[in-house]
């Protein structure tokens, strides 16, 4: 067997390279392990410092602020209806969500309560929104652990939904059309039946996804006891949405504190995985979109007929007083708490936003993992930047 | 500063204007309608006084727990219960909470600044005052206050479905309060927002750094005398947006 020239030298090489790395590795003083603040797995500009000994993570921690943009501070220099505009951005993928717990929390404050119509819609759209953060989540969250294809699915049947939603609303990811009172328009004709067939085409992605990602064999073995988060841990650090309840916390605003939403109208049921590890928040997730579709499926049956929008003056004045309104957002638990002293704008706006307690809880969980469980981890725990940073 | 456009001050005026007429002409109509509605008028409302149980449960229960802690409380119907503790005992306190009422979940923590903003904020002010202004008396809200700070936290529970707002008055000068990274370690970035953002010490607090600002930055930007630079560069939008449309009166 004689060995040419090409290929000891590429050998030589290769030697050489892998030498180079474990020299890296093995210094006393362990390695520091740079993640972004970009990086394909960062969602945006989350930068990730981690400290390694041989391959194992010492301490890891998250730095934040590449993209605060101040919201807090802008919404008191803003009149309500103007402030939607703001918090249409915080998470971007889901962004009539955003809307509708700082419009509910406005409303308590008025005492004006929307007609049922507007409720109906309302509580549509915020599914619509759901399933679209989501169902982008699913693809994107197999991408990082390394399998390219359920991503190009993701965005395909993405589309659907954010059509649906554009229809509506004409903004496919900031729509903008929550108001005090209702909402800004009603249903365009026709748009019931299409969005049936939205999600019907939504559910065969979920089969698809469950086939293809829950299901293989790699992903599990990637995922599965990975970055194990205990239910009393995550209620600690205040994480909430799918990452609480994989971790087998029974606990969702739909159904535990409806308000403003009509979600005791439809029958639906609240999952959860005992397991708390990367896997159990992704197949949360996987039938969370899968329920959604079914809600929103009778919620289309029975819209109720009438005005979409209450008897609210056109200039909005806030009585005083303080309210804080939270709903079960794609990501997790979204809340507003509105300070008003009865002007045009809000005294204080403090926003409680999910990624911000649910990434929170990074230097906890990434503690002793491995390097390529921190992907699978930061995956899962599902964060959008705008999130957050607000 | 830049100057504001002429077309703006000009849209301003007129939609004061025509509030200022909408005004005038609204008000004698009572008047008017005095003899015919009197009876309607004068017939008292029969009050309905709204209660929420499971709040005042809650708070009998946290009455308890709570003691002389407790310094002022109050409950919204089908709104959520607000308490005011002693911000000597901010940590016990909260510790009591959570055990009362089986509060687990973290949900989050502030600050609210009391202060009216000395600068311009209200609807005419097309730019804000350059110079600050004579700040105008404090007015607190639920439960009270005696200070301009107020460090303020929302704890959940998941078993029993209620959340309480826990509230503590903060010194005005130097305000700092003990961390609660102990009981919740979720409060530490809440917290640490909280240190850069109002400039309240967290006594006790691990990790002390900045959380979201670069590190030479100096003030508190969520403070109400922290001036809002873009609204000194340029109008403020909110005054074309506001006006009447044609033809409406309210």
């Amino acid at each position: 067997m004689t060995v040419t020239e090409r290929e000891q030298l590429a050998y030589i090489a290769a030697q050489a390279a892998d030498a180079r790395v474990n020299l890296e590795i093995e210094t006393d003083e362990g390695m520091t392990l740079n993640l972004g603040p970009q990086h394909p797995a960062t969602h945006g500009t989350l930068r990730l410092i981690a400290k390694l000994d041989g391959e194992q993570v010492v301490a890891a921690e998250p730095i934040l602020g590449y993209m605060h943009r101040g919201y807090e501070k802008l919404a008191e220099v803003r009149t309500y209806p103007q402030v939607t505009t703001l918090i249409n951005r915080i998470d971007w993928l889901g962004s009539f969500a955003n809307e509708v717990p700082f419009i509910l929390a406005a409303e308590q404050l008025m005492e004006v309560e929307a007609p049922p119509r507007a409720q109906w819609i309302r509580t549509i759209l915020f599914e619509l929104s759901r399933i679209a953060n989501i169902s982008l989540f699913l693809g994107d969250m197999a991408v990082q652990i390394g399998a390219t294809t359920p991503v190009f699915f993701a965005f395909r049947d993405r589309e659907y939904v954010l059509n649906q939603i554009e229809r509506v609303t004409g903004g496919r990811f900031h729509p903008n059309f929550d108001r005090i009172g209702g909402l800004k328009d009603d249903l365009p004709k026709g748009w019931i039946e299409e969005t049936r067939g939205a999600m019907d085409r939504m559910r065969r992605f979920c089969d698809e996804m469950e086939d293809l990602v829950a299901g293989n064999e790699i992903f599990q073995a990637r995922t599965r006891g990975i970055g194990i988060i205990p239910g009393d841990v995550a209620l600690a650090y205040g994480l909430s949405g799918a990452n609480l309840r994989g971790s087998g916390v029974d606990w969702d605003l739909r159904r535990d504190l409806p308000c403003g939403l009509v979600y005791d109208q439809v029958d639906w049921r609240v999952w959860t995985h005992p397991d708390g590890d990367s896997y159990s928040r992704f197949w949360v997730r996987l039938q969370e979109t899968r329920e959604a579709c079914h809600i929103v499926d009778q919620l289309l049956d029975n819209i109720p007929a009438g005005p979409v929008m209450a008897k609210v003056p056109r200039i909005i004045k806030v009585p005083a007083g303080e309210a804080y309104v939270a709903t079960e957002n794609p990501l997790g638990v979204m809340g507003y708490y509105i300070v008003s002293k009865g002007d045009l704008v809000p005294f204080r706006v403090k926003i409680r936003s999910a990624s911000f307690s649910n990434i929170s809880i990074c230097p906890w969980v990434l503690k002793g993992v491995f390097v390529p469980d921190i992907i699978a981890i930061l995956g899962s725990l599902y964060f959008i930047l705008g999130d957050i940073d607000r | 500063m830049t100057e504001v456009p002429e077309h703006l001050l000009k849209k301003a005026a007129e939609a004061r204007a025509r509030r200022e007429a909408a005004a005038t002409a609204a008000a004698p109509e009572p008047a008017e309608g005095d003899a015919g509605t009197t009876t309607a008028v004068a017939e008292p409302e029969e009050e309905v006084v709204e209660t929420d149980e499971q709040a005042e449960a809650a708070l009998a229960a946290l009455a308890d727990g709570l003691g002389d802690m407790l310094v002022d409380s109050h409950i919204e119907p089908r709104r959520g219960l607000w308490i005011r503790v002693d911000p000597a005992r901010w940590v016990p306190a909260v510790t009591a909470v959570r055990d009362a009422l089986d509060c687990r979940f973290f949900d989050w923590l502030s600050v609210i600044d009391w202060m009216p903003s000395p600068y311009g904020r209200e609807l005419d002010t097309e730019q804000d005052s350059a110079e600050p202004r004579e700040a105008a008396p404090m007015e607190w809200g639920y439960t009270g206050g005696d200070t301009r700070f107020q460090v303020m936290c929302r704890i959940h529970s998941v078993t029993r479905h209620i959340g309480v707002m826990i509230k503590a008055d903060l010194a005005d000068e130097d305000p700092r309060v003990e961390t609660l990274v102990p009981v919740f370690p979720g409060a530490n970035w809440h917290e640490r927002e909280a240190m850069e953002m109002f400039g309240v010490a967290f006594d006790g607090h691990p990790d002390v750094r900045k959380l979201y600002l670069p590190g030479a930055f100096e003030g508190y930007p969520l403070r109400k005398d922290y001036p809002l630079l873009s609204r000194r560069m340029k109008p403020w939008p909110g005054i074309v947006d506001v006006e009447l449309m044609p033809g409406e009166d309210s």
